[in-house]
């Protein structure tokens, strides 16, 4: 059984059908990016994953365990971090701050202080900027924050979205790079992105989203190597 | 001197103000809405003090206490019967609860302890110290109001700046969807901020009516207006906005009835509030705020 199972999920915004039975999966482990345009239902799904929203039918299924109806702030102590599309860091608390919200379900001390330590050390700019308020970071330092704050909470899956959006090619290659770091360590991820090009770079599978359906998965090679999806999305 | 008398007169009027305008900062602050009801808490709190002072022939610190415990569980349950079913209600079927709830609150006032004025007795005794020979009087509920004043709001910033739940509160007052994905609860959040809003609330009532000792059950909604302008004044959302705002209004306030007419003190302390909106809509403290699309 995959880690995270997503079946025939149908969401609606009053009465637009958002998101039109759509069916994926996640294996311990992977990479796995959704892909698609603005519009086509990405963030949608996510925010049902973590409860955000709440689907009218299909099943969020994690390890096992029925998430459909469970409320927002249950899902981060079972495991799964969602950085949210626009970061959304909270701008007028520290850096410091934003980390410990980031770890505001775990109640041990000194292992919040062991996992402070480690995204000091992954992300060195923040421990510099510590006591500065997250509302003067630049955008891709409120990148790193959100995923620092993400990372805070120990997850087994690490719930991305657009961690591209609005930021320099430098800082995009930077983000990537972290988010291959952090799964070669273990942590399973799911990558929300328009930049089709950088996610099927990193990405073990792929889903493809387009008006709230999933029209085309596979290996992330294949997709890549695909005619339609280079015409469409690859800009080729 | 009569100056100075004046001005202790004012900041001890504004410290009750600024203490009732903490209240509907907070809410407004993590709930985003005007808990108009605030006012008649406080008349609520002053009702449970004066029975437990006269009936129960309680001390008056244990009365405050036990004020404080009845008025936080009434504005918990407030917030759970009449506001969270409008969570994701348009703001101003909201803003008509709150006008409701005080309706019922002032109405079920009347029913329990009838329209007659109660003559509440100082919880801190009728004494004063006199200074300058006799040239200053400060009463002992001028120096015990601002000094609640002052231990609330080191209290509340300490809470709010040092504290895991403290910091939780300002970041759902920032993004609660954000929030929730930190794991923070934002239903427990809002009960918290009622609950702490309403015990303030019920110690600024028994200060009030110390000061000024006639009881009925719409006692609490002038000064409810006047510290919720107070909180617009100094920025709403802010806990030092609702400070200063709370006594610059009550400054203002006693000096226009002293130096300028009793009858127009209140229609002077409203003229400064528009003013000041004028130039700066957000208030003295208040930070603009970026909406996000």
């Amino acid at each position: 059984m995959a880690m995270l199972e997503v079946k025939d999920l149908n969401v609606y915004y009053g009465m637009i059908h958002a998101i039109k039975g759509a069916s994926f999966e996640v294996e311990q482990g992977e990479v796995v990016a959704l892909i698609g345009a603005n519009g086509a239902g990405k963030t949608t799904i996510l925010h049902t994953v973590t409860g955000l929203l709440h689907a009218k039918t299909g099943s969020v299924q994690f390890e096992g365990c029925e998430l459909t109806h469970t409320p927002a702030h249950r899902i981060v102590s079972l495991g799964m971090s969602h950085v949210p599309e626009g970061r959304r860091v909270f701008s007028n608390l520290s850096v410091y701050e934003n980390l410990m919200m980031g770890a505001y379900t775990r109640s041990n001390k000194s292992e919040i202080t062991a996992s402070l330590d480690l995204v000091y050390e992954r992300f060195p700019r923040l421990k510099e900027r510590r006591g500065q308020l997250a509302g003067t970071l630049s955008g891709g330092e409120q990148q790193m924050l959100a995923m620092g704050r993400a990372l805070m909470s120990k997850p087994k899956i690490l719930l991305m979205d657009e961690p591209s959006m609005g930021l320099s090619p430098l800082f995009v290659s930077e983000i990537f790079k972290i988010i291959e770091e952090v799964s070669a360590q273990g942590v399973t991820v799911l990558l929300v992105e328009q930049n089709a090009k950088k996610a099927l770079s990193i990405a073990d599978r792929a889903y493809v989203l387009e008006t709230g359906r999933i029209v085309m998965s596979g290996p992330a090679k294949a997709l890549m190597a695909d005619d339609a999806i280079k015409a469409a999305y690859l800009g080729e | 001197m009569a100056f100075l008398n004046n001005l202790i007169s004012g900041i001890s009027l504004g410290s009750v103000y600024a203490i009732i305008a903490l209240g509907y900062t907070m809410v407004y602050g993590i709930a985003k809405m005007l808990n108009f009801a605030h006012g008649d808490v406080i008349m609520i709190g002053a009702y449970v003090s004066f029975c437990a002072t006269s009936y129960l022939e309680l001390s008056p610190l244990l009365s405050i206490v036990l004020a404080a415990a009845v008025c936080t569980a009434l504005g918990v349950v407030i917030e759970r019967l009449a506001y969270k079913p409008l969570r994701e209600a348009a703001s101003l079927a909201v803003l008509i609860t709150a006008i409701g709830v005080s309706y019922f609150l002032q109405n079920a006032a009347l029913l329990l302890w009838t329209a007659n004025p109660k003559s509440f007795s100082s919880v801190v005794g009728a004494g004063s110290v006199s200074l300058f020979e006799g040239g200053l009087i400060i009463s002992h509920v001028t120096l015990a109001t601002v000094a609640a004043c002052i231990i609330i709001m080191i209290a509340l910033t300490l809470f709010t700046g040092r504290t895991k739940m403290g910091t939780a509160m300002r970041a759902v007052s920032e993004d609660k969807g954000a929030a929730q994905l930190m794991g923070i609860n934002v239903n427990t959040t809002i009960s918290v901020t009622f609950a702490i809003g309403s015990a303030l609330a019920a110690v600024a009532g028994v200060l009030l009516c110390s000061a000024y000792p006639l009881l009925v059950p719409t006692t609490g909604s002038m000064p409810g207006i006047k510290a919720f302008t107070a909180a617009v004044f100094g920025g709403i959302g802010s806990i030092p906005g609702a400070l200063l705002g709370g006594l610059m209004l009550g400054v203002i306030e006693i000096m226009s009835r002293a130096y300028v007419s009793m009858q127009l003190s209140d229609a002077i302390v409203f003229a400064v509030l528009i003013v000041v909106l004028l130039v700066k809509p957000d208030g003295l403290l208040g930070q603009r705020r970026n909406e996000k699309v």
